[in-house]
Formats: structure tokens, C-alpha cells, sequence
């Protein structure tokens, strides 16, 4: 069983997981008649591996969609380090340190692989449309930073072999690597990853679940992790929510979770992919 | 050389410098249409305006002063000053922007989403609405456009061309000037979409509303970004066209000359519209030029048009052939 200290705990492994950084309360969100999400809360605390899990259409996603501000919930409250959130528009949560993928891959197309890195980095970018325009030394020298940046993400994900291709020539087990790769470049405190590893071969997500542990355990980065693979889950996550329709079954370790008669019935009855 | 084809060197140099401003008029349109979606109906008036602004504020003249006259009962006209042509040209820059604040905020803020149709039916109310401002601010008078362009005939290519061909071609300063200042303003924009952080935003959104909200880029900023830079492109589009037929309705119209182009270069390329616009200007000239006479001229008017089509039969994706962005 977790404890409720405030300060945080040290997992088996030996990384330290910090105080609660973010907390959902009561969280309702309805589309029309479909209430994709019904007053679920949980936590997120600092440094920790938390995934959400369900089957399809249990309202994952949209939760995901709330953290980051894509949707927002008719009821419920949302806070951040402490703070209660206003309504956010996306942009906003990004530019507060919260970075994510998508379920279903939203590249810049028509952009390199190093291009979509470089948005990522856009945040860190100060020196605006005059400042680029009448000191143009400090904006290269901010380029030239920002690029290394970049460079050096390239590197950690292992694609600097395509890092002048355009996206839409990639493969899709690549596509998911590079969205990765410019929600990393944002340097997030919170990434959030919408089934990062869906419709990838064993190799594939052997490769992304390391890359998910490498970025938490080198960065310290609080991640948020949508994942239908269960045994993935189970290796990966400090702790898990369980949904489904759109409400919370379970939360807990993932032995807790494993135990639990309800998820057992609900969830891992459903057969899944 | 056979006279006939030093004739159509000429002509064919004068389509070139025509095509520029025609690309820089498909220019003003591109930049809107590939990050909103939205196909800018009233690019021209927006030419239009801002020329109107620009040799208004040059003359020293009070806006709206028929409507100021009206309610107070006063006849005040003219500030009594002049104002210098590059203060002018800041000013209109800055009324160009203010134009775009406004445009977003009360028009397609609340239009987010909706079928690019009803855009595309926003920006012809915003064209009639804008027209009307227009006459209200500065009246509809006929007025001449003088920035400092350089006017008349080149002589150096008078010479030059005498010497070699034997023949004098007539290369108009003015043409020359606009042809330089739209080549600048063209590789401005193209280093500003690729170096800079705006820059870098504007294609992110051109390419993925969701991606680039995601990493943090305001939708509502790269619009008004987009819809400053087109205005700043029709001012410079209304600078050339005026100063070469006076700032006056019919300006309006150059946008009729860009949508060929648009359909040449597609509507979401920046190569595109420069390339087209060249090949649309030479095209009509050495059209009218060859087969013009031979059925009673004014070709011009309508020859683009064929060009484009006959163009979109054999490559309905555009001569750079990026494809058209779905909505979402
Ligand atoms: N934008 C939307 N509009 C309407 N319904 C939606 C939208 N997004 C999600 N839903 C609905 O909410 C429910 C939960 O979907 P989702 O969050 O995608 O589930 P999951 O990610 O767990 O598969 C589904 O019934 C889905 O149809
Ligand atoms: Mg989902």
C-alpha cells in the first residue's frame, strides 16, 4: 500500500518519486449525451511513471485531453503544483512545462525530423520578431543553442539517421519516436504519452519502453502513460489509474491493481490488442 | 536578330516584371490560406486600403473627416502638414496591424471551426465592409500615389539594348523598382518562415493545428501574425499598383490577377505563387504580343484565366504539387 506522506518515497528501484504535482478532482467531462469521463480524481506526483489504463473507449484519451487542456471538463477541478487551473487553452499548458504525443500521431508533416524537434523548442526561444530582426547575434546565438538541443534528443532516441527526412516519409513505428522526440526537446516536466507503443512490433516497443524509463530515470520527468499492453504497464508504471466508462475502477500499485476483482472483471476480461 | 524576336524579349522581360507583382498580389493570399485555411476574398481592397491609407496620411488628410463634419457641424479636411513617405509607409504598416487585431478578434476568432466555405463568405463581407471604411476614411476621389519610385524610361537598357540589338527597349523604372522591392519582400518572407521563431510557428500551424497547439504556439497569434503580413504585402502591392495607375477603386482588382496564379502555383505554396505568378505574366504578354492583333487584343483579360485552367486539367495539384489541406 502507497502512503500518503506528502514528501514523497523512494521506489524499489531507488528513484526518488517527489510530492503530488498534480491532482484531478472529481473530473466530468460529457460530450453531448456521452459522459466520456464521470467524477473520476487521482494524483500525480513528481518523478513517478503514472499510466492510465482501460479498454477502448473507456475515456483515456480524454483525460489525457484534460491535463493537457485539448478538452475541458464540465465538472471538476484541476491543480498544478498546488494551484487551482484555470480553463487553459493547450498552448498555455504546454508553455507551463507539460508536453505530450498523440494517440493517433500529430507530426508537422510536411516538416524534417530535425524541424519537428526544432517546435519543440519553441518555448525556449525569447528573442522575438524585433529582436531577430535588430540583433541578429543573439538570435543565432539562440539558434545555435536551440539546435544543439535538439541535436542532442536526436541522439538520445537514436534517429540521426533521418533527421533531415521529411515526417511523412516515415514509417509509422518512426513517427512515434520523433513525436516523442519534440515533446522531449520542450524539456516538459510532465510528458504525457498516448499509447506510445500502439501498433508497434515487439522490437519496436522493447526500444520505447526504454526510452520511457531512460527519460524518467535520466530527467527526472513526471510521465503520464496511456497504455492498453498490460504486461507493459506493469513493468513500466509506478502506479496506475484503471478506467472504464469513463469511470475509476481501481488506482494503485500495479500488484494492487492486478489484485483487484473489479479490474479483473472489467478490464481484463475484455479481450485487448 | 529577327526584329520579331527582339520585340518579344521586350515583351517578354515587361510579362516578367508584371508577374512579380502579380505574385506578390497571390503572395498575400497564400500566407493566409496555408495557415487558416481561410481564402482571402478581400486580399485586393485590403491593397486597396492600405494605398488609400498610406497617400491619405501622406497628404496630411483627416480620416473620416466627412463623418466628423456631419456630427460636429465643423470643416476640418486637412491636418495642414505633410508627412514624410517612410513615416507614411510605418504608419500604414501600423494601421495594417491594428486592421488584423481587429479582423481576428471580431471575425474569425468566433468563426474557429467552421466550414471553409463560411469563411471564405466572412472574408467577402469583410472585403464590401472594408471598402466602405475605406471611402468613409479617405473618401473615393482618385489619388496619386507618390512614394519617391523612380519614373520612366531606363535609359542604361535604352542604351544598352540600342547598342547590341539595335533596337531600344523601353523598360519602365517604376516596373524595375517594384520588381526589386517584390524580390526583396518575397526572400524577407521566406527567411522569415524559415529562421525565425514566428517564422517557425507559422509553418507549424500551416502544417498542424494540433501539433503546434501542443507544443505551445497560440493559434490566435499566428493568425493575427498571418493577417499583418498579408496586409503588409497588399500595401506594398497597393504602392506599386498605384503609383503606376493611381491609388483609386479599380486597384481592387489586381486581385482577379492572382487568383490565375493561385490556380497555377496552388494555394498553399510559396515557390508556387512567385513561379506562377512569372509564367501567368510572361504568358498574357507574349500572348497579347503573338496572337493579340491577329484577334482585335485585350487578350490580357482573360488569357491567364485559360492558361490556369488549361493548367489545372493536366496538373490539378499545382506546379509544385503540395497537396490541398484538408480542414479539420
Ligand atoms: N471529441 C469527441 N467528441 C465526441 N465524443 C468523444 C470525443 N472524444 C472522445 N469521445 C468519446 O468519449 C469516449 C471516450 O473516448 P476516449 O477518451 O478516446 O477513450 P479511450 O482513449 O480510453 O479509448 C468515447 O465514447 C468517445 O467516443
Ligand atoms: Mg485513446
Amino acid at each position: 500500500m502507497l502512503d500518503n506522506a506528502t514528501e514523497g518515497y523512494v521506489t524499489a528501484d531507488g528513484r526518488q518519486i517527489g510530492p503530488v504535482v498534480m491532482e484531478m478532482k472529481g473530473i466530468t467531462l460529457r460530450f453531448g449525451g456521452v459522459e466520456a469521463i464521470r467524477g473520476i480524481s487521482f494524483d500525480i506526483r513528481e518523478g513517478e511513471i503514472r499510466a492510465i489504463i482501460g479498454p477502448n473507449g473507456a475515456g483515456k484519451s480524454s483525460m489525457l485531453n484534460v491535463i493537457s487542456g485539448f478538452y475541458h471538463p464540465q465538472e471538476g477541478e484541476v491543480f498544478y503544483r498546488g494551484v487551482k487551473r484555470p480553463p487553459m487553452k493547450p498552448y498555455m499548458v504546454a508553455r507551463q512545462g507539460i508536453a505530450r504525443t498523440f494517440q493517433n500521431i500529430a507530426l508537422f508533416e510536411g516538416m524534417s525530423v530535425l524541424d519537428n524537434v526544432m517546435t519543440g523548442r519553441l518555448n525556449h526561444m525569447k528573442v522575438g520578431l524585433l529582436g531577430q530582426a535588430l540583433w541578429w547575434g543573439k538570435a543565432e546565438a539562440e539558434e545555435v543553442k536551440n539546435r544543439a538541443k535538439a541535436e542532442e534528443v536526436i541522439d538520445f532516441l537514436g534517429i540521426q539517421a533521418i533527421r533531415k527526412t521529411p515526417v511523412g516519409r516515415l514509417p509509422y513505428g518512426l513517427k512515434k519516436r520523433v513525436e516523442l522526440a519534440r515533446a522531449l526537446a520542450a524539456e516538459p516536466q510532465i510528458l504525457l504519452l498516448d499509447e506510445p507503443m500502439a501498433g508497434m512490433n515487439v522490437e519496436e516497443k522493447e526500444d520505447m519502453s526504454r526510452f520511457i524509463l531512460d527519460v524518467n530515470d535520466e530527467f527526472g520527468t513526471t510521465i503520464v502513460l496511456i497504455e492498453h499492453d498490460m504486461g507493459v504497464v506493469m513493468d513500466l508504471s509506478d502506479r496506475v489509474v484503471v478506467m472504464d466508462y469513463g469511470k475509476k475502477i481501481g488506482d494503485g500499485t500495479p500488484e494492487e491493481v492486478r489484485n483487484n476483482q473489479e479490474v479483473i472483471d472489467a478490464y481484463l476480461g475484455v479481450s485487448h490488442d | 536578330m529577327p526584329e520579331q524576336l527582339v520585340f518579344a524579349m521586350e515583351v517578354t522581360l515587361n510579362g516578367l516584371m508584371t508577374g512579380v507583382m502579380y505574385s506578390l498580389v497571390a503572395l498575400g493570399f497564400v500566407l493566409i490560406f496555408k495557415a487558416s485555411g481561410i481564402f482571402n476574398y478581400a486580399q485586393g481592397v485590403m491593397a486597396l486600403f492600405a494605398a488609400m491609407t498610406l497617400v491619405g496620411i501622406q497628404d496630411g488628410r483627416v480620416p473620416f473627416s466627412h463623418v466628423i463634419n456631419a456630427i460636429f457641424g465643423t470643416h476640418i479636411y486637412d491636418f495642414g502638414w505633410e508627412v514624410p513617405a517612410l513615416l507614411a509607409i510605418l504608419l500604414t504598416v501600423i494601421v495594417m496591424i491594428i486592421f488584423a487585431l481587429l479582423v481576428q478578434r471580431f471575425v474569425f476568432k468566433h468563426l474557429v471551426g467552421q466550414e471553409p466555405i463560411i469563411l471564405f463568405m466572412a472574408t467577402i463581407g469583410l472585403a464590401y465592409f472594408l471598402e466602405g471604411v475605406s471611402d468613409l476614411m479617405w473618401g473615393s476621389e482618385i489619388r496619386n500615389m507618390d512614394v519617391g519610385l523612380p519614373q520612366g524610361i531606363n535609359d542604361w537598357i535604352d542604351v544598352t539594348t540600342l547598342e547590341i540589338f539595335g533596337y531600344g527597349f523601353f523598360i519602365d523604372n517604376l516596373d524595375l523598382a517594384a520588381t526589386l522591392i517584390a524580390a526583396i519582400l518575397v526572400m524577407g518572407l521566406i527567411a522569415y518562415s524559415q529562421y525565425t521563431k514566428n517564422g517557425r510557428a507559422m509553418r507549424a500551424v500551416a502544417d498542424d493545428h494540433q501539433a503546434a497547439l501542443s507544443v505551445g504556439i497560440s493559434l490566435n497569434y499566428v493568425w493575427i501574425l498571418v493577417w499583418s503580413l498579408a496586409g503588409i504585402v497588399a500595401l506594398v502591392a497597393g504602392v506599386m499598383w498605384g503609383s503606376k495607375s493611381g491609388v483609386q477603386f479599380s486597384l481592387s482588382l489586381i486581385a482577379l490577377k492572382a487568383l490565375p496564379v493561385l490556380m497555377l502555383g496552388g494555394f498553399t505554396s510559396i515557390p508556387g505563387a512567385i513561379v506562377g505568378g512569372m509564367i501567368i505574366g510572361v504568358g498574357e504578354a507574349l500572348f497579347e504580343f503573338a496572337i493579340g492583333p491577329m484577334i482585335g487584343g485585350a487578350t490580357e483579360n482573360w488569357f491567364a484565366y485559360v492558361l490556369a485552367l488549361l493548367f489545372l486539367v493536366f496538373r490539378p495539384q499545382g506546379l509544385f504539387g503540395e497537396k490541398i489541406i484538408e480542414r479539420v
